[in-house]
């Protein structure tokens, strides 16, 4: 900065070094309590040092899981994995092709189709719960994977953040495909496709972790146990009432269930940053 | 927004566009018309126990909602929930960020550290804080008990909203801090040194000439974050305490689920759901209209 002052300086650090310390916090308590087997576990107070048993925690919920209907923790896993790579590679997909369409063809509906799309950000699944579960019923998709994957694939944000991109694309390489005689798909694949990559990229990120952290869609669509997904199986692992809850094992599938998107988004920082500012959610 | 001004080169029409923007629509129609649809003609209507015969009735569904306590109060604690996270939320993102963009040291590994939540399913998040204030085995339970408060958020409705809001705003800091720290680092060196030989401290600079420079990224926040706050933090209720105790972490959308599930009253929940898209329409348009003032800005 301008002025140096050391005071002001050391203040900052403090401040951010209390910040970082209370959003670590809890992710490290968890950690701690993975670590411990039931007796450690619920000592009061919880111990802060780790214990010795994560391995076997991990072991013992990859492959039984823990709760009332305890089911192996790794297959739910799979479906999470399932379930946002396919809403990935899903929405990337079908908003780039309506994107491609909306900029570069003029065909009669085209503005009526674009307002069709944009609306859909007014109607998040919270707001039409009960009618879009009779509906995904009356299609016959509850327990199938197509219902818990193919309609968080519509998605007017990446269609919205393409548009924006192609627009920003040259006209002369519209021009110059013509010339060369390429037809519209084969522009799109040789020309269009490779410019896009980092879009692609950055897309990806935020919607493998939105994928795989999706919540309130799998519990509405599907009740098969073996369907469940990781972020929705915690919570069934938390007893109520007189069942005790094997924190030890709930903390080790928390730290399973994170463990994925949080790579994703410390790998990919950079994509991930950008692609979150530019396409404002 | 939809029509670019300036003609450019296209695509001559045929079937082709229309197979590009089908399967989009499709789903779309399926999956979100449809069934908003349904929501709308639903709240106008009343149907019999069995869903066998409906009549039409207007906005009767409508106007019984204000008349239902329970709708209100759950309204109120929405509002009350919405506020605390999207205020404190941004408040805390704020002085993270301002601090990050004054410090020369250690920039980058602070971004890290404080942006991984953004990562953590908000069930999750719930899970991990519910596990802290856990009332018999929780540490900070355990601390609190220390210095004289008893903490059961199943019994206390007031502490039930403490660790929601808690929860919910952990979750989105690393959002917030994002665009906060993206909006500083946009602004120019150059008024800022301007201002500094004019003699302005750091602290008259922040509230005289990098607040108001970063107003546009604020308000643009405060929108996300009340639909964050009043749709997306449905799972940190859910896990942390299924809208209870009593009513008290029962937000609108908890109701329309629990109350779905019970099978009530068909009319009265479609018309509840139609007040919830009334609100989320108002917010996108709010910020869509914003968004168009931004790009005037940049």
């Amino acid at each position: 900065m301008i002025e140096n002052r050391r005071g002001l300086d050391i203040f900052c650090h403090v401040m951010l070094i209390i910040g970082v310390l209370l959003v670590v916090f809890p992710l490290y308590v968890a950690f701690v309590a993975a670590t411990m087997n039931e007796s450690e576990v619920f000592n009061v107070p919880l111990s802060l040092i780790p214990s010795t048993h994560l391995l076997e925690n991990l072991a013992t919920v990859w492959s039984a899981g823990t709760g009332n209907a305890a089911m192996p923790f790794g297959l739910m896993l799979g479906n999470s994995l399932f379930m946002a790579l396919v809403v990935t590679i899903g929405k990337i997909s079908v908003s780039i092709l309506s994107a491609f369409a909306i900029v570069y063809f003029r065909f009669p509906l085209r503005n009526l189709f674009f307002w069709l799309i944009f609306v859909t950000l007014m109607l998040p699944v919270e707001v039409r719960i009960f009618p879009t579960v009779q509906g995904i019923s009356s299609l016959g998709l509850i327990n199938s994977y197509a219902g818990l994957t193919i309609p968080l694939i519509a998605s007017a944000t990446a269609t919205f953040l393409f548009r924006q991109f192609f627009m920003t694309l040259p006209d002369e390489l519209v021009e110059a495909a013509r010339i060369d005689g390429a037809g519209p798909m084969r522009f799109f694949f040789d020309v269009v496709l490779p410019l896009s990559k980092t879009n692609i990229a950055a897309l990806f990120v935020i919607t493998f972790i939105y994928g795989w952290n999706q919540y309130l869609w799998p519990i509405l669509v599907t009740n098969a146990p073996d369907m469940t997904t990781a972020v929705v199986g915690i919570k069934s692992m938390i007893g109520s009432g007189d069942t005790a809850t094997q924190w030890q094992l709930v903390m080790s599938a928390t730290l399973l269930a994170m463990l994925p998107p949080l790579a994703v988004v410390l790998l990919m920082q950079r994509w991930f940053v950008r692609g979150l500012v530019d396409s404002d959610k | 927004m939809a029509q670019n001004s300036r003609e450019r080169p296209r695509f001559g029409t045929g079937w082709l566009p229309y197979a590009l923007v089908a399967p989009q629509l499709i789903i779309t129609a399926l999956f979100f018309l449809w069934p908003a649809g349904e929501a709308l003609w639903q709240s106008t209507s009343t149907q019999d126990a069995f869903g066998l015969s409906s009549e039409f009735v207007g906005l009767d569904n409508f106007t019984s909602l204000w008349g239902d306590s329970l709708y209100l109060a759950s309204f109120k604690t929405t509002m009350i929930f919405s506020g605390l996270v999207t205020v404190c939320g941004l408040l805390i993102s704020l002085l993270l960020a301002a601090m990050a963009d004054r410090v020369t040291r250690g920039k980058r590994l602070y971004q890290t550290l404080l942006i991984w939540p953004y990562a953590v399913a908000p069930a999750i998040a719930a899970v991990l804080w519910a596990f802290l204030f856990n009332p018999s085995i929780g540490l900070v339970t355990y601390g609190l008990a220390k210095v004289g408060i008893e903490w059961n958020h199943a019994l206390n409705g007031g502490q039930a909203m403490f660790l929601v809001v808690l929860a919910s705003i952990w979750k989105q800091v690393s959002y917030n801090f994002l665009f906060f720290y993206a909006g500083l680092q946009a602004i120019p060196r150059s008024l800022v040194e301007a201002a500094a030989i004019d003699g302005a401290g750091p602290i008259r600079r922040f509230f005289g000439l990098v607040l108001p420079l970063i107003s546009p990224t604020t308000f643009f926040l405060l929108v996300v974050n009340l639909v964050y706050s009043f749709f997306d933090t449905f799972p940190v209720i859910d896990a942390a305490t299924g809208g209870g105790p009593g009513q008290s972490t029962m937000t609108l959308i908890y109701k329309i689920y629990s109350e779905g599930f019970k099978g009530l009253d068909l009319g009265s929940s479609a018309a509840q759901s139609v007040v919830l898209m009334v609100i989320v329409i108002v917010l996108t348009v709010v910020q869509f209209r914003f968004i168009e003032r931004k790009v005037q800005y940049a």
